[in-house]
């Protein structure tokens, strides 16, 4: 005869979705069950094997962009205030962006192709997301450039800069083509700098600036080094930045 | 201009659930190459339709369009493939077998590949819950079934992704038909 909360109950118990008297209830119940005991524990261990084999599948780096540049230029329309009308014009015009818009965008999407600058505002819009835009968080540059030991294969110059108005707020690791750099994440007045470094390799060097989805990047060489500052701060401001990394 | 506004709305109140769209699509779809496809044709849909979302879970309301991109792509892609929900009453029973104590340490294959040959509607609520940390009632929004029907494909798909992890014969079978 099994326990007949084992078969739902225990499952909104594992969940979390019980209320607190529920839960200390069920827990008293689960002292004296082996059925409930044991459907817990076997669901717990499929738990911790489901998130340990990391089975979260990430959108491919470059989809986001393609997302962007396949949406119709015109605007989203207004709930249904919109009458039928209006309705058929915009869908008509929807219609008429995406085959025009479209073109347009890939044409001029691969005619200013940077890979490198693409993937490095592609990774800072990504560590905008919550969680995503620190691994090591501290304003001290003793403590952000010895966590990158050992983590990437040269040592990238870690200085704090809130004397000048970029402040440092950590480091992360990030991947840009394939390749683990360094992201050196500064603050400027409310915006949020993200420095990638990698080891230089000669095909992919990078130098210039441009503009992305709103998003600057200004991309130089120095010491072997490529340097890639992507923000929403005006392109001035990230020549600044660059003056300051670039002064030993 | 109001068309720049609501762009950069979408952008900062949608987009960031891009890789919950696209897990969820990979689940659904069982292939990276077409969950990318549907992916960006769920996105496509939402800014369409980002007129009528005002505030709320944006990721609910994002993974609820593409959900049902899925399916219907799924339907005209793989009209083969068992997608009818083949819910039953009743919820088997389980409790201390054997096969409850060997479920850790499987590795990420044999999960996926188990995980994949679950009938869709127990593979999404096990990834929405597991993978994506939705709560009962986020995962009924995005659904559209009531918060009982998830308890009960929970417990079942729970339930069936033990038995694939452990009978990986009849699984194999089942993936090969």
């Amino acid at each position: 005869m099994r326990c007949e909360l084992s078969k739902l109950h225990v499952h909104a118990y594992i969940d979390g979705e019980l209320d607190a008297a529920g839960a200390a209830n069920f827990e008293q119940h689960l002292k004296t069950c082996p059925d409930c005991s044991s459907t817990v524990s076997s669901a717990g261990s499929l738990r911790t094997s489901l998130q340990q084999a990391e089975l979260y599948e990430r959108a491919p780096l470059g989809l986001r962009n393609k997302i962007l540049s396949g949406l119709p230029s015109s605007a989203p329309p207004r709930k249904r205030e919109a009458s039928a009308i209006r309705w058929l014009a915009l869908a008509a015009g929807l219609l008429l962006a995406a085959l025009l818009g479209r073109e347009i965008f890939v044409t001029t999407a691969r005619l200013t192709e940077k890979p490198l600058a693409i993937a490095a505002v592609d990774a800072h819009l990504r560590s905008l997301q919550p969680g995503h835009l620190t691994d090591v968080e501290s304003s001290d540059q003793h403590t952000v450039k010895p966590w990158f030991d050992g983590r990437v294969d040269f040592a990238p110059t870690v200085q704090d800069f809130a004397a000048e108005g970029f402040p440092l707020l950590g480091g992360r690791l990030d991947v840009l083509g394939g390749r683990t750099v360094a992201a050196l994440v500064y603050g400027r007045r409310k915006h949020v700098v993200s420095v990638f470094v990698a080891k230089l390799q000669g095909s992919e060097a990078l130098s210039g600036e441009g503009e992305m989805q709103g998003y600057h990047w200004l991309a130089w060489q120095q010491n072997g080094l490529q340097y890639c500052a992507v923000s929403d701060v005006a392109p001035a401001d990230l020549k600044q930045l660059q003056q300051l990394l670039s002064r030993n | 201009m109001v068309e720049q506004e609501e762009r950069k709305r979408f952008e900062e109140c949608v987009l960031p659930h891009l890789d919950a769209a696209f897990n969820l699509a990979r689940w659904l779809l069982r292939r990276r190459e077409d969950a990318e496809d549907v992916t960006q044709e769920a996105m496509l849909r939402a800014y369409r339709f980002f007129g009528g979302y005002r505030a709320g879970d944006a990721r609910a309301w994002l993974l609820q369009i593409v959900r049902n991109c899925c399916y219907t792509w799924l339907q005209k892609n793989r009209a083969g493939e068992e997608l009818t929900d083949t819910m039953e009453e009743t919820i088997p029973d389980e409790g201390d077998s054997p096969e409850n104590l060997a479920i850790a340490g499987f590795d990420r294959e044999r999960l996926a590949s188990a995980l994949d040959s679950l009938p869709p509607h127990f593979r999404e609520v096990l990834v929405l819950r597991e993978l994506e940390g939705c709560s009962y009632k986020e995962i009924a929004a995005i659904t559209s079934r009531p918060i009982g029907t998830i308890m009960s494909s929970l417990a079942r798909g729970r339930q069936q992704l033990k038995k694939a992890l452990t009978q990986p014969k009849e699984s194999e079978v089942r993936r090969a038909v």
